[in-house]
């Protein structure tokens, strides 16, 4: 993301707890998806419940940690694009979420599974700008 | 970006989530042919929950020349009733369930209804109240049995008083004018009771009491905890009172939540209520004859032939199969009760047809049900849209008083009674001036 402004100081890496916030959603929309996956092979109910489950999971963590990440790029440590990322994927699993309450096939069908494509992308790229930071040496 | 940025995309979410919400159009949804609009699937369903209050001094609202009593007051979730020969009025008690929350949705769409109901977990009893100076209140209340679980629909066959328990039939003996037994119930049937999504068991007796017939409804709205568990769902059973051995009589039928004989033609009639989250306006829930052997659509159509696309693998065959009910009563507004007219009935425009107790909605923003309506009837079928006839269950801040369940109506006293179980109450209705009255 060019467009916003560069970090005001040198990136940091990232806090323990952020980064064990971080790999909640990292794991469980990915996983989401391979359950919504399996669910449109298999018309079989349970797999839906799954993703419900695990996109519910991944929202309560990946909340917490576009908080953190807002907080990060407002206080320079960060790039923008990652909060930005993280809110991508969250407004998505939020719409998710409503979208897996529906009854049946209605609960995924193809606009669930592109929200949980959307999210798993947007979580896997938000996590390589975070996770690449580890190595640095300062805490965001 | 920032954070104004995403505070946008959030109201978009929001007003995603909320289109729901909008003013609905009024269609006709009543009678023979109603008008069904097209499917709206949104994320978050329209909900509206009126908040219990109780009635104070109010009481709910009859026709002029009819008057209305609280027969009993403080009963335990009271459900369906049936009248004895003696004229005491049999009372099951009883709140069922217990389907396992399967997904996020279970826990909070629970939260949501629980907010509409009383909160007692049901008395699993049949109470027998007395009247009998006729004053409309019973001035006599006694357990006629106890330690039941989830009772729902009676039947009196001779001497024998059956219980529809939410995963057994029961058989008592009874005597006239007894007003407790002891002697344990015998099992005619187990009746399908895993996990019970809907566990109320509708029962009635055959016209010539050789056979029993129980409503059994579905355990899902439209197949979403998988099928396997709707096996022997969705079903009305024919069960031999002799024997105990049932049949399927009629399926696809969603939840067939009560049943009667049409005394003009002695056929099995009920009321079935519908999916939900197809929209404010869809599916009616209906009134219609039991045609043995017959399909009504359940999970895969509605009213006939109407794909419900949520069905998955879909079963093109089964829809073919279906078949539209007789009488539509309104989407969502829940019919629980049904009661034919006998012996003349109220006579004049209320002779021939019958009850229905409307529960009262959940899935529409406009509160629909929440009322008792009559429908005339003419050589067995009905005839005439429905018209209200106990009413003022909501206030006029929009919260429920009440809410009509069973309704029954007594020939030999020319009395109407309506058990609310919201309120605890039985109210009996009379004409004010005539036989019943005072």
């Amino acid at each position: 993301m060019p467009l916003v402004p560069p970090p005001t100081r040198a990136p940091a890496a990232l806090h323990p707890l952020h980064a064990t916030l971080l790999a909640f959603p990292t794991a469980l929309f990915p996983a989401a998806l391979l359950a919504d996956i399996t669910y449109l092979n298999s018309s079989e109910m349970q797999w839906s419940n799954f993703a419900a489950w695990l996109n519910a999971g991944a929202l309560v963590f990946g909340g917490l940690v576009l908080l953190w990440g807002l907080v990060s790029a407002a206080r320079g440590r960060m790039s923008w694009a990652y909060p930005v990322l993280l809110a991508v994927m969250w407004i998505a699993g939020l719409v998710n979420a409503f979208h897996h309450s529906r009854d049946g096939w209605s609960s995924v069908g193809m606009t669930g599974l592109v929200l949980s494509i959307v999210s798993a992308v947007a979580v896997l790229i938000a996590g390589w700008l975070g996770f690449s930071t580890l190595g640095m040496g300062r805490r965001a | 970006m920032r954070l104004h940025g995403i505070g946008a995309v959030s109201a978009i979410v929001l007003a995603l989530a909320l289109s729901a919400c909008g003013k609905e159009r009024q269609l006709d949804q009543t009678g023979p042919r109603p008008t069904l609009p097209e499917r709206q699937e949104t994320l978050l369903p329209p909900m509206k929950i009126a908040r219990p209050a109780g009635w104070g001094n109010a009481v709910p609202s009859v026709p002029s020349g009819f008057a209305i009593t609280p027969l009993a007051t403080g009963l335990d979730v009271p459900r369906q009733m049936l009248v004895l020969p003696n004229g005491d009025v049999l009372v099951s008690e009883g709140l069922g369930g217990g389907a396992p929350k399967l997904r996020p949705k279970d826990v909070i769409a629970g939260y949501i209804k629980s907010l509409g109901k009383s909160g007692s977990k049901g008395g699993n009893r049949v109470t027998l109240l007395r009247d009998a100076d006729g004053d409309g209140r019973a001035e006599l209340r006694s357990v006629l049995i106890d330690g039941l679980d989830a009772p729902y629909g009676l039947a009196l066959v001779g001497s024998d008083l059956y219980v529809a328990n939410q995963g057994a039939l029961l058989r008592f003996p009874y005597r006239a004018g007894q007003m407790k037994i002891d002697a344990p119930g015998e099992e005619v049937s187990k009746l399908p009771a895993k996990p019970n999504h809907h566990w109320t068991k509708a029962l009635t007796a055959s016209a010539d009491g050789t056979k029993l017939y129980v409503g059994i409804g579905s355990n899902s709205n439209v197949g979403e905890r998988g099928m396997a568990v709707e096996e022997d769902r969705a079903v009305i059973w024919e069960i031999d009172r002799a024997s105990g051995a049932h049949r399927v009589y009629a399926s696809g039928i969603r939840n067939p939540t009560a049943l009667a004989i049409n005394p003009a033609t002695q056929s099995l009639w009920s009321v079935v209520n519908e999916r939900d989250e197809l929209g404010a306006q869809l599916v009616p829930d209906y009134l219609t004859s039991v045609r043995p052997g017959a399909f009504y659509g359940w999970p895969y159509s509605y009213w006939g032939n109407h794909v419900d696309p949520r069905v998955h693998p879909q079963r093109p065959e089964m829809v073919r199969k279906a078949i539209a009910p007789d009488y539509a009563l309104g989407s969502h507004v829940a019919a629980l009760g049904l009661g034919f007219m006998t012996g003349g009935g109220f006579g004049g425009e209320y002779s021939d047809g019958a009850f229905i107790g409307e529960h009262g909605s959940w899935n529409r923003r406009d509160l629909a049900g929440y009322k008792v309506v009559w429908v005339p009837f003419t050589n067995g079928r009905p005839a005439g849209k429905p018209v209200d006839f106990v009413t003022g269950f909501i206030d006029a801040e929009g919260k429920a008083r009440g809410r009509p369940v069973g309704v029954t109506f007594d020939p030999r006293r020319k009395a109407l009674l309506v058990a609310d179980d919201l309120s605890n109450t039985v109210w009996r209705i009379v004409p004010s001036t005539g036989p019943g009255a005072r």
